[in-house]
């Protein structure tokens, strides 16, 4: 495909996720967290956002979940803008884009049975009552390699790696359009990272799935995420093509982030 | 790298707390005493037939008070007392605390300053003070000594109930529930409630050997169960005077007192250790 | 003459289960090693070990000999003088290293006062110094500020300025930038790699992260479930290695790596 045709493909479709000159500033403190960020999310264009701590990428993420209002600009899916206060529309948010978050001990709740844990998405959003959620269940399990019995245990009983399949199996039981992960691998050791990073381009792959992926790894980003957005201090500093970005960075800020990432020798 | 407290190892762990079990003979005594005398008691509690201050004998297993009263039935009487004051403080301050400390934890701004101001006060207020104030709104009984120590005692467990219920909320998996699409309401039931459950079981059981505490030092002053009822604080009271030459009746509900509040705080540590173990392994 | 000698160094649970089985290495004055193994591995437990730290309820058995003292079954007299000035360490997380409650130049005065018997002016000039030879800007700010106050690099350089105080002839450092962000992760590597040349001190090195290894370390043990699998230098650890477990590390870190790669061909 070339360059050109790829850019009016990419125009003509409506975007998933937008933010539009987004800005978040928490009371009482005169910095915004957050300032003047415009990102576009298309289906089947995976986006990461890269950048260091305070860089405002978990802010970011939490406008993106509808768990947060912007102080200044507009949060839109599907085109129009979010009303956190819709419920019809948020059913239907949350029902397609769902989430992934970075410490797999304390995303799954230590009391309930995996099964429990997988099937909240169905259950709270009315999709599947007790009965009807024990397949899909089953299911979403299967997809991401864990026996069926699974379902029966508690998340003590999982390694790390396990534990974010089983975050990964409840973001994705709903089957969700976008899936928002934030440093999905960061806490795994890295034999168990790129079976999960293996994992999550397989659900691109082969359930469509876009990815908007909060990460301050390089190599993890360049592995799944078609679009790069750079952050520091809470404005987008570059963006475009990952390939482009991190491969011939036009801002000095992205250039010392890829020249930082330790590489083997040899 | 990570320390956590995985749940496995209590699995694992052999499950048998020998302070529990000794919790739970001891405490079962004072309420074995406390059943029985529902439907069964050596002497009524008005009856002076006996000679006064006998000491122990066949027919009063205790002797008899300076009335003639026989000392073993007010000491199950009181064994009744002491349980029924533990238990209904306890759930008044569990009622009571849980359904503020929820809120307050979920309070910002001027509410959140509101609640925390008044548990303040409400901690504080003296408890001899909330029951005079209430026995005199009210009468002197056993539900005024309750009324007032479930009430203080429900500011001690709101604080600890906030403060768990604000812990509970920073973890991820609320934020995946929230997600997930699951309510607010749904979120306290289905996942902060059960996990600050083992915590506050253990500090009600605290808080029962409190309340009975507490109670026996209100019906001492008086402000407790009525006569003819003998609570263990009003016969620690009548027995005062005469503790030199008879002392059976101060020695039996002080004992029984000793027991069941001991009994009870072992409870606690035994649940403490089953449910929440502070020797927590980690991992490698 | 060799500085640290470990034989055969087994670490026990109390109820039994073997965390580091009969593990052997030794490092001659100004020699480093890296130790890279996953979670579960022991390597953190073995770095403990040698300066007779290991958690209560676990026990060692075996030898480990630093600057001719045996440190297993030493008591914590013996102990005490050891640390800091034979041997010191730097943590993977700055902030529970240091005292939250004390100014970061009273903590840095602490070892200072301590080993090196100074006083007033003396001590104030040599907490000074200890905060600029790790590249600390204003020094007299940092001095004065409270851990929380300063960055999470500014406070790692800091338990890097406490570890050297007492100039150890061995700096152990486990994980010292995992928690640390890629371009602070890049300086700080560097400056532990200049700092530890200057001195020459020997260096024992762990990490998950064989490119971070590299950076500061020639030779690497390889730890998997407490057992050392395969030593060498890093190069050809990465180039030609010889076990399992090690192919399976390198091709992991290797695969994650090349997404970098491919996407940056200009």
């Amino acid at each position: 495909m070339t360059p050109v045709l790829e850019t009016r493909a990419l125009e003509t479709t409506t975007p998933v996720l937008e933010l539009d000159d987004v800005a978040l500033s928490y009371r009482g403190s005169a910095a915004p967290v957050v300032r003047d960020v415009s990102l576009t999310v298309r289906a089947g264009h995976s986006l990461a956002l890269v950048g260091e701590s305070g860089a405002g990428k978990t802010t970011l993420l939490r406008l993106l979940l509808g768990l947060a209002r912007p102080t200044a600009g507009t949060v839109r899916f599907d085109g129009e803008p979010l009303a956190l206060r819709d419920r019809e529309q948020m059913r239907r948010f949350r029902r397609g884009v769902q989430c992934v978050f970075q410490d797999p001990y304390s995303s799954l709740d230590p009391r309930r049975r995996v099964g429990a844990i997988v099937a909240e998405p169905l259950r709270s959003l009315g999709i599947a009552d007790r009965r009807t959620a024990a397949p899909k269940v089953a299911e979403a399990l299967e997809r991401v390699g864990l026996p069926a019995d699974a379902a029966r245990r508690y998340p003590h009983e999982f390694s790390g790696g396990q534990r974010q399949r089983i975050a990964i199996a409840r973001a994705t039981v709903c089957e969700p359009r976008v899936l928002l992960a934030d440093e999905p691998v960061s806490a795994l050791d890295v034999t168990t990272r790129v079976k999960i990073v293996d994992l999550l381009a397989e659900l691109k792959q082969e359930r469509g799935l876009t990815l908007v992926m909060v990460s301050h790894d390089l190599s993890v980003v360049a592995s799944l995420c078609e679009r790069t957005a750079v952050l520091e201090r809470g404005g987008v500093v570059e963006q475009g093509d990952t390939a482009r970005v991190l491969g011939d960075p036009a801002h000095p800020y992205t250039r010392r982030l890829v020249d930082s990432v330790p590489r083997l020798p040899g | 790298m990570k320390r956590r407290t995985s749940p496995a190892d209590r699995a694992n762990r052999p499950n048998r707390s020998y302070t529990l079990i000794a919790g739970c003979v001891l405490a079962g005594l004072i309420a074995l005493l406390a059943l029985v005398s529902l439907v069964w008691l050596p002497y009524a509690a008005d009856d002076t037939s006996g000679g006064r201050l006998t000491g122990p004998a066949a027919d009063h297993l205790l002797g008899t008070d300076k009335l003639g009263r026989d000392l073993f039935t007010q000491a199950m009487t009181g064994s009744r007392i002491a349980v029924e004051a533990g238990l209904g403080s306890v759930l008044v301050a569990a009622a009571i605390g849980v359904t503020l400390g929820v809120l307050s934890a979920f309070a910002q701004g001027w509410l959140d300053d509101t609640l925390s101001a008044f548990l303040d006060i409400l901690i504080a207020f003296p408890t001899l003070l909330l029951a005079m104030l209430i026995v005199a709104a009210r009468s002197a009984t056993l539900g005024s000594a309750v009324l007032a120590i479930g009430l203080a005692q429900s500011a001690v467990v709101a604080r600890l109930v906030r403060i768990l219920v604000k812990r509970v909320l920073a973890q991820d998996y609320i934020t995946a529930a929230r997600t997930s699409g699951t309510s607010w309401p749904r979120i306290v039931a289905g996942h902060v409630l059960p996990n600050i459950w083992p915590t506050l079981v253990v500090n009600l059981a605290l808080q029962f050997g409190l309340a009975v505490l507490a109670e026996a030092g209100l019906s001492y002053l008086g402000l407790g169960a009525p006569p003819p009822n003998a609570s263990w604080g009003r016969m620690l009271q009548e027995a005062q005077a005469t503790f030199t030459t008879a002392p059976a009746g101060a020695l039996a509900p002080g004992i029984l007192l000793v027991l069941l509040v001991i009994g009870v705080n072992l409870v606690a540590d035994g649940l403490r250790d089953t449910l929440d173990p502070a020797t927590r392994r980690r991992r490698a | 003459m060799t500085l640290l000698d470990i034989r055969g160094l087994t670490v026990r649970t109390a109820d039994g289960r073997t965390l580091v089985d009969d593990l052997s290495l030794t490092l001659g004055p100004g020699e480093r090693l890296g130790v890279i193994g996953e979670s579960g591995s022991g390597k953190s437990l073995t770095t403990l070990a040698v300066l007779g730290l290991l958690p209560e309820g676990m026990t060692a058995t075996g030898s480990v000999e630093l600057a001719g003292t045996q440190i297993v079954g030493a008591t914590e007299k013996r102990l005490t003088t050891v640390r800091g000035r034979d041997a010191a360490i730097v943590f993977q997380e700055p902030l529970t290293a240091l005292d939250p409650l004390m100014r970061v130049g009273r903590q840095l005065a602490e070892p200072l006062r301590g080993k090196r018997r100074l006083t007033g002016g003396a001590l104030k000039r040599a907490v000074a110094e200890a905060l600029e030879q790790v590249r600390l800007p204003e020094p007299d700010r940092i001095a004065r500020a409270f851990p929380h106050e300063i960055s999470g690099g500014q406070r790692q350089r800091v338990a890097l300025a406490m570890a050297l105080a007492c100039e150890p002839k061995l700096l152990i450092a486990d994980e010292p930038t995992t928690a640390l962000d890629v371009s602070v992760q890049a300086e700080m590597l560097a400056l532990i790699d200049t700092l530890v040349r200057e001195r020459e001190m020997a260096v024992l090195f762990v990490s998950h992260d064989l490119a971070v290894v590299a950076k500061v370390t020639d030779r690497a043990l390889v730890m998997k479930d407490g057992r050392a699998v395969e030593e060498g230098t890093v190069e050809r650890l990465v180039r030609a290695p010889r076990e399992e477990y090690t192919k399976a590390l390198v091709t992991s870190a290797r695969r994650l790596e090349s997404a970098l790669d491919l996407r940056s061909a200009p």
